[in-house]
């Protein structure tokens, strides 16, 4: 489906709002470094993975950028950024771009503002934030189940049946866990739970799920006491 | 008219010098070391010996042999557990001393990638901590994910330039009773197996100068911070990097070239979990099948978590739309370690993956058959017991 430009499909804000999420991408300190300018080569563009199969264009957006078009940024911003694949083909633009570098930002931002568009690109996301920043590994083997990769074949069932005995025959002594892609410190865990709160992570993740932020407190804040740490997320 | 002629002779007769003096970007080690001398930060030093390698622009970059600190891929030890299993056997092999550390967590940059869940300071913090866990133990970080390592050379780019970035990071640590401190070299995994290719060859028991293999770059190796990866004049005239095909040439196999060679895998971060259809479309279309008409592969290597995971996996369904698919996808870790004679279960687990390698591991000696049964009595012992495991002489066995 063609990308709509019309700005209907999204939350209607007022133009200072739309003014306010712009100037807080530019505001990012990567900002100056991952947009100089744009010779609208689109080599970019020609290189993107996403454009090919979406209606997506990383030119565009550095162009929207550049021109401070804060209409359209806002449209891209609810859109097509979550579209990007993220693989920084496009670093290799002869202005010395950074259109991947730019559209994450522009994610952040739309999660730290909770935008709906946000929301929803990571609707059915949930479970693999919550084992990031839970367990500091992302893909456990646990997650290898039948029902959740039913597009990679019958051995994703025979690995979820014999997970156990077969994590087990890893030789390497770390990776004998279902749970976590390998065996993580207590210690480790409770000094990654600090740095989410000192970084405000936490509050990224309250915007943009509720139900999953309470989730994650209780783990975190009970982790934390247990270790002697009066620490709270709210 | 120009003649085609004089088009393609000229393309052919040009050469790219790698010389550091035309280099257009700043060299990282002189600023990395002048804010050690600020003050600034630690510099963890590559540990003697190391292999000497050429960058983008003829820069020297240093791999270290051994004292190695594995840090280890969420994707490759979650599902596909041979991957990294093969860089420690070719470590034992070779008789290097390196650490496995438990106090090391994900760089979180695939959720990073993928939903922005988080910021520059938290991602600096955590890069951080596990590089100052490394220091600690007395090894050198060796980084097994493509995304990490590009992460990475992106936090260090961000925490030369940004002061504020440092000053929040040093903050952070401080409070973790950890000191700031930046590896001298951020070295990938696969930089290591290609600096070691040699030794590899030295001990190859399995014969693969008939293998044709195909190589697919990660971009997170060669396109992010792109200039930190290891480019060679006697491959592909140092155009383009030298990472995987120098392995796999040293191994005497026949690496094809195809014309998608500098496209992505289709990985995107959230769309290999949650927008699958993208993922898989572009690794059949722009990957797998124009590698089968062009270069009719026996194997295709590759040398990052995300690529392994979406050419491999994304063949199964693919092949219901009867699209020209079918080829085995394996890191370089895991090739390497079959030419030095390592099992296909035990030691490169094949079985988490979704291709048939069975006909490839025909071709190169291996009885797939007799193998399977090894690992199968193998696994029939761990039964018996929830507290036993499979050793590492138990996988030579």
């Amino acid at each position: 489906m063609p990308l709509d430009l019309s700005g209907k499909q999204y939350k209607d804000v007022p133009y200072e709002e739309k003014e306010r999420l712009f100037e807080e991408v530019k505001r990012d300190f990567r900002f100056d470094e991952y947009l100089y300018g744009c010779y609208e080569c689109g080599i970019c563009t020609a290189a993107c993975p996403s454009a090919r199969f979406y209606d997506f264009s990383p030119r565009k957006i550095a162009q929207t950028a550049a021109r401070q078009d804060v209409e359209l940024f806002y449209v891209f911003m609810n859109d097509s950024v979550w579209d990007c694949s993220q693989c920084f083909s496009c670093d290799r633009c002869p202005r010395k771009n950074s259109p991947g570098g730019l559209i994450t930002l522009m994610r952040e931002v739309a999660v730290k503002n909770g935008l709906d568009s946000a929301k929803e690109a990571i609707e059915g996301y949930g479970r693999v934030v919550f084992k990031i920043m839970s367990t500091g590994t992302q893909v456990s083997p646990d997650m290898l189940q039948a029902n959740a990769f039913p597009d990679w074949g019958p051995h994703v069932k025979d690995i979820a049946e014999n997970l156990d005995v077969w994590r087990r025959a890893l030789p390497p002594e770390t990776m004998h866990t279902t749970e976590s892609s390998w065996q993580v410190d207590s210690k480790t865990i409770t000094e990654l739970y600090l740095i989410w709160h000192m970084t405000g992570v936490m509050d990224m993740i309250k915007e943009v799920d509720e139900g999953l932020f309470m989730i994650l407190q209780d783990v975190m804040e009970e982790k934390l006491e247990d270790e002697g740490y009066d620490v709270s997320f709210d | 008219m120009i003649p085609h002629s004089a088009v393609l002779n000229k393309a052919k007769d040009r050469r790219f010098t790698q010389d550091p003096d035309l280099a257009p970007t700043e060299d990282y080690h002189d600023v990395v070391d002048q804010l050690e001398k600020e003050g600034e930060w630690e510099v963890h030093r590559v540990p003697e010996p190391y292999v000497e390698v050429k960058t983008m622009y003829g820069r020297v970059k240093k791999i270290p042999v051994e004292k190695t600190w594995h840090h280890k891929s969420c994707g490759q030890c979650g599902h596909i557990p041979g991957y990294s299993t093969a860089v420690f056997w070719i470590n034992r092999q070779l008789g290097l001393d390196y650490h496995d550390p438990s106090d090391q967590t994900s760089c979180t940059a695939w959720n990073y990638y993928a939903s922005a869940t988080s910021n520059a300071p938290a991602q600096a913090a955590v890069a951080m901590r596990n590089f100052a866990a490394a220091q600690e133990s007395g090894y050198f970080p060796i980084i097994h994910c493509g995304t990490s390592f590009g992460h990475y050379k992106e936090t260090r780019q961000q925490l030369i330039h940004s002061p504020e970035l440092r000053r929040q990071t040093r903050d952070i640590l401080a409070k973790l009773g950890k000191k700031l401190v930046i590896p001298e070299e951020i070295v990938h995994y696969s930089e290591w197996v290609h600096a070691m290719r040699d030794r590899i060859a030295d001990r190859q028991v399995r014969d693969m100068s008939h293998v044709r293999a195909t190589i697919h770059p990660a971009c997170h190796y060669h396109k992010l911070v792109g200039e930190d990866a290891i480019y060679a004049p006697e491959i592909y005239g140092a155009q383009r990097t030298a990472i995987i095909t120098g392995m796999l040439q040293a191994l005497g196999c026949d690496v094809r070239d195809y014309s998608t060679w500098y496209d992505c895998c289709g990985f995107g971060f959230r769309h290999i979990l949650v927008s699958r259809d993208f993922s898989r479309s572009f690794a059949v279309q722009r990957k797998i099948e124009v590698m089968k008409e062009e270069a009719d592969p026996h194997v295709l290597v590759t040398h990052d978590t995300g690529c392994v995971t979406t050419l491999d996996q994304s063949q199964f369904a693919a092949r219901a739309h009867g699209k020209n698919v079918g080829l085995p996808v394996m890191s370089d870790s895991q090739i390497a370690a079959l030419a030095m004679g390592a099992h296909p279960y035990k030691v490169l687990q094949l079985h988490w993956h979704s291709t048939d390698s069975r006909p490839f591991l025909e071709m190169v000696g291996v009885d797939h058959q007799k193998a399977w049964g090894e690992f199968e009595a193998a696994v029939e012992k761990l039964k018996d017991d929830e507290n036993m495991y499979m050793t590492w002489e138990d996988a030579d066995a």
